[in-house]
C-alpha cells in the first residue's frame, strides 16, 4: 500500500511533529515499504486467537495506603524549560 | 601479575578483599583504558571519573574497615565493592545526566535512580561513565545516537551493533569490566555477538524497569553484558527479583546463581529450530552457531529439532507493536516539563517544532509507524492483528519448551555490517534483528555470548532461550560452554 501525503501530513499532525517537506517525502516511501512488509500479518489465521498486549499476569498490584514522601517541588522543577511562581511556564495556549 | 584490566570480576574482588591492590587503583586502570581508547571508539555520552573516584575511594575505606575489624568472613562485604561498571544511558542515576542519546534530553539531570542501577550501587560498584545508545534505545547500530556512532573494538569500520552498543564496546574494549543494557528487540544480544562478549536479556518482569526511559513498555527489559557467563551472571542475580515501584515487576524468586566447577550437561535437552537457519543468513554464522551446539552435545545435552512455525512473522509483529507503545511513551517530551524546548510563540506550535526538532530521523519514524497503527480505521488491521499474531509466535516457544530446556540459535544471520552499510534503508536494518525479537515478543529470557570468528575476525555470537524465570540454565549452558572453549577470552586488537 501507498501512503499518501496527505495521510502522512495526518498522522505528523496526531503525533504533534513539524515535518520538513524533505521528511514527509521521504518518511512516505519508507513508510509505504514498511506497511507493504506488514500486511503480511494479513494472511495467518487469527479467529478465536485472543490478542496478547503484556507476557505477564499484568493486575494492578495493591498496597497499603501509606503516605510517602514525594519529591520536592525544587527538584521537580529542577528539569524545566521556564519557570515561574513555582509553576512550569508554557508560551500562551489562546491569541490575544 | 597481569594488567588490572584483565582481570575477572572474581580476581578483582579476591585482590582487593587481600589488599594485593586498592579499589583507586582499579579504577584508575579502567580510567587509563578509557582515556586510552575514548577517541576511537566512542562508548560513552557522559565520562565520570571524579564520580568513579570518590566511589572507588569510599570502597576502599569499607575494604579497610573491614580489615582493620580482622573480618574473616566475606559476608560483612558488599558483594561486588569496588567493581567498576558502566551504565547505557537510558537508565537513570541521580544528579548525573541521562540524555538516551537525543537531543531532546540533552540537558536532562534525572532526580532519581533506576532500581537496577540502585541494587548494584547498594552492591558496591563504581560508576565510570554513561554509555552509547540509539536514540531512545531505537536502533540495532548505535548509529542513530544525536552523539556520534560508536565503534567496534574488532574493526572499527564497523558497527559494535545496537542499541546498547557503547555498553558492549567498552566491555569488548576492556574499559569496564561490565555494563548495563536494556533489550527491546534484541539492543542487548546482538551487540554482545557483535562485540564478542556475553549478555543476558532477562525474562519480562525479571528486573524492574522503574528508571529505564521507556519505548515499548510490554517489551522493554533490563540486562546485563560482562566477559564471561559466570560474571553476567553474578549481575543479573543481584539487579533482579521484585520492585514494588514496577508494577510490571515479577515476584518470582531469584535464586542465587551456582555453577558447577566442571562442564557437564548431562540431561539438558536442547531445541534446534530450523526457522532460525534461514536462506541468505553468513555461512560462518550457522557454521560457527552449528559447532557450538555439537560441542554442547559432546559435555552431554540431547539435542533435537524443534519447530516455532510463526517465527517469520516476528519482525512485522514487532515493527507495529513496539512504535505504537513507542509512540503512546514519547508524547511526554512535549518541552513543558524537562528536556528541550523549541523557540514558539504559541503553546502548540511549541509542542510540535520541539518534538520536530528534538526527535532524530529513526525516532520520528517510529513514532509516524506507531501513530499510523493505532489511529482510527488501522487499529484492527495493524496493531490488534499484531498482538494477535504475537500470541501464537509466545505459544509456539511455550510448546517447544515442553521438550527442551534451552533453544539454541544464531543472534543476527551476520557479523556486525559496516558503518553506514544500512542507514538508507530501515527494513534492511530491521532485519538484523530477526532472530532477536521473538523472544521479546514472547517475553523470554535469552543469553548471546561468543562462539566464533568470521574469516574477517569479526566475531560471531550465538544465543539461547528458555521458558520464562529459567535464567539460570542458560548461565549453566553457557558457562560450560565457556569452560571447554577460549572465544570469550580473546581480546579484540584495540584494548589498552
Amino acid at each position: 500500500m501507498s501512503l499518501t501525503l496527505a495521510e502522512v501530513e495526518h498522522i505528523a499532525r496526531l503525533a504533534r511533529l513539524e515535518l520538513s517537506e524533505e521528511e514527509k517525502i521521504r518518511f512516505r516511501e519508507q513508510l509505504s515499504a514498511i506497511l507493504d512488509y506488514a500486511a503480511r500479518l494479513q494472511e495467518v489465521d487469527t479467529r478465536n486467537i485472543s490478542p496478547t498486549a503484556w507476557t505477564v499476569n499484568v493486575q494492578a498490584p495493591l498496597r497499603e495506603d501509606v503516605p510517602a514522601q514525594g519529591l520536592p517541588t525544587s527538584e521537580v522543577l529542577s528539569n524545566a524549560p521556564q519557570v515561574q511562581d513555582n509553576q512550569f511556564r508554557v508560551p500562551p495556549v489562546l491569541e490575544g | 601479575m597481569s594488567e588490572l584490566t584483565d582481570l575477572s570480576v572474581p580476581e578483582l574482588l579476591a585482590g582487593m578483599r587481600r589488599g594485593d591492590f586498592s579499589a583507586v587503583e582499579v579504577t584508575r586502570a579502567f580510567l587509563r583504558a578509557i582515556e586510552c581508547l575514548e577517541p576511537s571508539l566512542h562508548t560513552l555520552i557522559t565520562f565520570t571519573p571524579e564520580l568513579a573516584v570518590r566511589m572507588a575511594e569510599e570502597a576502599d575505606r569499607r575494604y579497610r574497615a573491614w580489615r582493620h575489624e580482622g573480618s574473616s568472613t566475606e559476608a560483612a562485604l558488599p558483594p561486588l565493592l569496588g567493581i567498576p561498571i558502566m551504565i547505557k544511558d537510558v537508565l537513570c542515576l541521580k544528579g548525573v545526566p541521562c540524555t538516551c542519546g537525543s537531543r531532546i534530553l540533552q540537558d536532562f539531570v534525572p532526580p532519581y535512580t533506576a532500581t537496577a542501577v540502585q541494587r548494584l550501587l547498594d552492591a558496591g560498584v563504581v560508576v565510570l561513565g554513561k554509555t552509547n545508545t540509539d536514540e531512545f534505545a531505537m536502533g540495532s547500530s548505535t548509529e542513530n545516537s544525536a552523539f556520534g556512532a560508536t565503534r567496534n573494538p574488532w574493526n572499527p569500520e564497523h558497527v559494535p551493533g545496537g542499541s546498547s552498543g557503547g555498553s558492549a564496546s567498552a566491555v569488548a574494549a576492556r574499559m569496564t569490566p561490565a555494563a548495563l543494557g536494556s533489550d527491546t528487540g534484541g539492543s542487548i544480544r546482538q551487540p554482545a555477538a557483535y562485540c564478542g562478549v556475553t549478555g543476558i536479556k532477562p525474562t519480562y518482569g525479571r528486573v524492574s524497569r522503574y528508571g529505564l526511559v521507556a519505548y515499548g513498555s510490554s517489551l522493554d527489559t533490563v540486562g546485563v553484558f560482562a566477559r564471561s557467563a559466570a560474571e553476567t551472571a553474578l549481575f543479573f542475580s543481584l539487579m533482579a527479583g521484585h520492585d514494588p515501584l514496577d508494577s510490571t515487576s515479577a515476584r518470582e524468586p531469584v535464586p542465587p546463581v551456582s555453577l558447577p566447577d566442571t562442564p557437564n550437561l548431562n540431561g539438558l535437552r536442547i531445541g534446534v529450530p530450523e526457522e532460525y537457519f534461514i536462506s541468505g543468513m553468513s555461512a560462518e554464522v550457522e557454521q560457527a552457531v552449528r559447532n557450538a551446539i555439537a560441542q554442547m552435545e559432546h559435555l552431554g545435552a540431547t539435542v533435537q529439532n524443534v519447530r516455532l512455525p510463526h517465527t517469520g512473522y516476528a519482525l512485522p509483529v514487532y515493527y507495529l507493536i513496539a512504535p505504537a507503545e513507542a509512540s503512546a511513551n514519547l508524547a511526554r517530551y512535549d518541552g513543558v516539563r524537562f528536556g528541550y524546548r523549541a523557540p514558539a510563540e504559541r503553546l502548540w506550535e511549541m509542542f510540535d517544532r520541539t518534538r520536530g526538532n528534538g526527535f532524530g530521523a529513526e525516532v520520528k519514524r517510529r513514532i509516524m509507524l506507531g501513530t499510523y497503527a493505532l489511529s482510527a480505521g488501522y487499529y484492527d488491521a495493524y496493531y490488534a492483528q499484531a498482538q494477535k499474531v504475537r500470541t501464537l509466535i509466545r505459544q509456539d516457544f511455550l510448546d517447544a519448551f515442553q521438550q527442551v530446556d534451552v533453544i539454541a540459535c544464531p543472534v543476527a544471520p551476520t557479523p556486525a555490517f559496516r558503518i553506514g552499510e544500512h542507514t538508507d534503508d530501515p527494513l534492511a536494518m530491521y532485519l538484523e534483528d530477526i532472530f532477536t525479537l521473538p523472544a521479546n515478543l514472547a517475553g523470554i529470557p535469552g543469553l548471546a555470548f561468543p562462539a566464533g570468528f568470521s574469516a574477517t575476525g569479526l566475531p560471531i555470537g550465538m544465543q539461547l532461550m528458555s521458558a520464562p524465570f529459567r535464567e539460570e540454565i542458560l548461565f549453566h549452558t553457557a558457562h560450560a560452554y565457556q569452560q571447554v572453549t577460549d572465544w570469550h577470552t580473546r581480546r579484540p586488537p584495540l584494548t589498552p
